[in-house]
């Protein structure tokens, strides 16, 4: 289990730390833009070859085959665009952030070779409006490719040519699905669309447009580089290469990791992040961005991939890993999480606004001891109520997860829930844990659970968890 | 702060707003050159909405009816256009705030190391002053340096509420926050650069007291605070 047993090949990060990696000179020293040369080489549909050889599949969340998402859009001479998504808002990912700050180069090759593969023409980097220093160094890389006629008009003697604009946007999650990204991309409320039509035959201003995630992008000049076949001999069958890991939350040492797809989950929970710290186990753990369902530490032996996370009821989804210790009460996390979509929700829908507002409302109503246990019942069936019933999946990102902590935690969340009833039926709602403990109502638990919850929510309405309101003052 | 016409009334007796004509609203020479170098980036002059709204923000403090009429005539789009995609942002703003904004992320993997507290604190230590904007973020994308906060755009943490006094002297003075913390500095490679108040040393941890498996970042104030820890 240890960290010298996962020395996993570098594509992404290699020599990331290295000074002036983001200058154009430093890139081309380390072979930087020898792909592009060796792509524009290539006819577009070879390139397009390799990339659906390498069995490269999204990087952002759906983990959709890239080299197909390409052969979708329609051929012939017409406006067709690339859309990259730098729109990194999934809690717990921040992948996109290293590779754009430390290597925007990579990620302006990578998006040229592939609007050759595609037959852009016009592409667009729609990055999130909180990432300043990170859009910043993809403008300043942007200028320097430009000069070099990296980008711009027929672009090395190719014939190819390609605008690219940096878009920042200004702090909205559903800004990173892809038609609320084309919606905001045009100027307009970053509502989600109906699909069908899709992006690839009508998109960014009707036109065709290959949307694509941040670390997908960057990936393609290595894949040039190694060769398709070459590159798909990583990971394993149908996950194949290299994933940006983002580790966070209850790890010792938290960060960004790059791993070959298909290791075992506990390698990079305990092994590259060191685990949850001295005396504590995983009580669950987010495998890719909390939208995904959650699995606990009976699952950390899952090898990490795409196909094995989805049987195990769960996603890799953007590869970012939260890892909560057993000391948190399952019910902060909940409550964390729908928290987070009702502010998000876009209000397009009404399963996700509403479904995502009464969540909230009855989490709180469990942590205020006004619930009953068949209000657990009642909130496990309005998750159902969301899933697959609006427009985009903001709604089911929230309804999945939640959904699986009422399924695996039901006893902890009923526990708190008789807690915090007893606490407040005991007439005053400052009684004491030593006064519930005398009462036999903190037998099973480790410690009490009526801990912090959501001081200061910034969304509408939100309770001040303050002490005080319904929970113990000093 | 909600919208008007949720808990205030709206006038719907009022005529809409047209499209201001250029020569009624006058418009820094600046911002205008912005304004339309940015929609010169795109084939369709709308999609110019967010940056420019940007813009003019950064020159007013806000989407201010003035700043959204400025960007209106030089877009060649209505007034409520624009307010209806400002008031769906989080980073535009649609009330006056202070010039200096302090977002604190309170997502999952900064809350699960004690950024309610920090949030608190830091509300506590601002205490009304108009010019620092402190707020709750959702993921701000650094859950490698939880918790932490955005000042004024640049990423710093991880942060405690210690932490707090020296940020906002910074941030008051016009000097670079807390320049060690900034995550521009952070190597990738050194994942001890990260989140580090989490039992980085794990024998001290033990010296604590074994029986309180409290963790140190964990909010001792606010959240537990009828424990009264230290």
């Amino acid at each position: 289990m240890a960290a010298a047993d996962t020395a996993a090949p570098m594509l992404l990060f290699t020599d990331i730390d290295e000074p002036g990696l983001a200058t154009r000179e430093v890139y081309e020293r380390r072979g930087g833009y020898e792909s592009l040369r060796r792509a524009l080489a290539m006819s577009p549909e070879d390139v397009l070859a390799q990339l659906e050889a390498s069995g490269l599949r999204g990087r952002g969340g759906a983990g959709f085959a890239m080299g197909k998402k390409v052969s979708f859009l329609p051929k012939g001479a017409m406006d067709k665009y690339l859309v990259c998504n730098a729109d990194e808002s999934e809690p717990g990912t921040f992948k996109d952030r290293e590779l754009m700050q430390k290597s925007p180069h990579m990620l302006v090759e990578g998006i040229v070779i592939a609007s050759y593969a595609a037959g852009a023409t016009r592409s667009f980097i729609y990055i999130r409006g909180e990432y300043v220093l990170q859009a910043d160094a993809l403008d300043a890389a942007l200028a320097e490719a430009r000069e070099a006629g990296y980008v711009g008009d027929d672009i090395l003697g190719s014939g190819h040519s390609l605008t690219l604009v940096v878009h920042r946007g200004a702090g909205a999650y559903i800004c990173g699905e892809e038609t609320g990204l084309l919606d905001s991309l045009e100027g307009k409320r970053g509502n989600p669309r109906l699909k069908p039509p899709f992006p690839a035959n009508q998109g960014l201003y009707q036109g065709p447009t290959l949307i694509n995630n941040v670390e997908t992008l960057a990936t393609v000049p290595a894949i040039i580089r190694m060769g398709g076949e070459e590159y798909a001999k990583l990971g394993v069958e149908t996950s194949t290469g290299t994933k940006l890991v983002s580790v966070s939350g209850h790890v010792q040492r938290p960060g960004n990791y790059e791993i070959e797809l298909g290791i075992p989950s506990r390698e990079i929970v305990y092994g590259l992040a060191g685990g949850p710290p001295e005396g504590r186990g995983v009580k669950c753990w987010f495998p890719g961005g909390s939208s995904s369902p959650v699995l606990t530490a009976d699952d950390l032996d899952l090898p990490y991939d795409f196909d094995t996370l989805a049987k195990a009821g769960s996603m890799l989804g953007s590869g970012a890993i939260i890892v909560v210790d057993d000391a948190t009460p399952i019910l902060d996390v909940a409550m964390k999480t729908a928290k987070f979509y009702r502010h998000e929700s876009c209000g397009k829908c009404t399963p996700c606004r509403e479904g995502t507002n009464w969540t909230v409302k009855m989490l709180e109503r469990i942590d205020a001891g006004e619930a009953t246990p068949m209000d657990l019942e009642i909130m496990a069936s309005v998750q159902e109520h969301i899933i697959g019933n609006c427009l985009c999946v903001l709604g089911d990102a929230m309804a999945m997860p939640i959904g699986s902590m009422i399924a695996k935690f039901k006893d902890e969340l009923e526990a708190h829930m008789e807690r915090a009833r007893l606490r407040r039926g005991s007439g005053d709602r400052i009684a004491s844990d030593s006064a519930l403990a005398a009462q036999g109502a903190l037998a099973n638990d480790p410690r009490t659970m009526l801990g912090a919850t959501g001081a200061g929510d910034q969304a509408p309405g939100a309770h001040e968890g303050a002490p005080g309101t319904h929970r113990g003052g000093a | 702060m909600s919208p008007l016409g949720w808990d205030t009334a709206a006038d719907l007796e009022k005529p809409p707003a047209e499209i201001p004509s250029p020569g009624e609203v006058d418009v820094p020479e600046g911002l205008r050159a912005e304004i339309e170098a940015h929609m010169a980036n795109y084939p369709d002059r709308r999609s110019a909405a967010l940056p420019a709204l940007a813009a003019a923000q950064r020159e007013h403090g806000w989407c201010s009816p003035q700043a959204i009429a400025q960007v209106a005539a030089v877009m060649r789009v209505t007034p409520a256009y624009l307010e209806s995609v400002a008031s769906f942002y989080d980073m535009l703003e649609t009330e006056p705030v202070g010039r200096h904004s302090v977002y604190v992320c309170t997502n999952i993997s900064c809350s699960l190391r004690g950024a309610d507290a920090l949030l608190a604190d830091f509300q506590r230590a601002v205490d009304g002053d108009p010019e620092v904007n402190v707020r709750a973020f959702e993921c701000l994308g650094a859950c490698d340096i939880a918790p932490m906060a955005s000042v004024d755009g640049v990423y710093v943490g991880p942060l405690s509420s210690q932490d707090i006094p020296a940020l906002l002297d910074d941030v008051r003075a016009g000097r670079a926050v807390l320049p060690e913390r900034q995550l521009a500095r952070r190597l990738v490679a050194d994942p001890h650069a990260n989140s580090t108040e989490f039992p980085q040393h794990p024998a001290q941890g033990a010296a604590h007291g074994g029986a309180n498996l409290e963790l140190p970042t964990e909010d001792p104030a606010t959240a537990r605070g009828r424990r009264e820890p230290r």
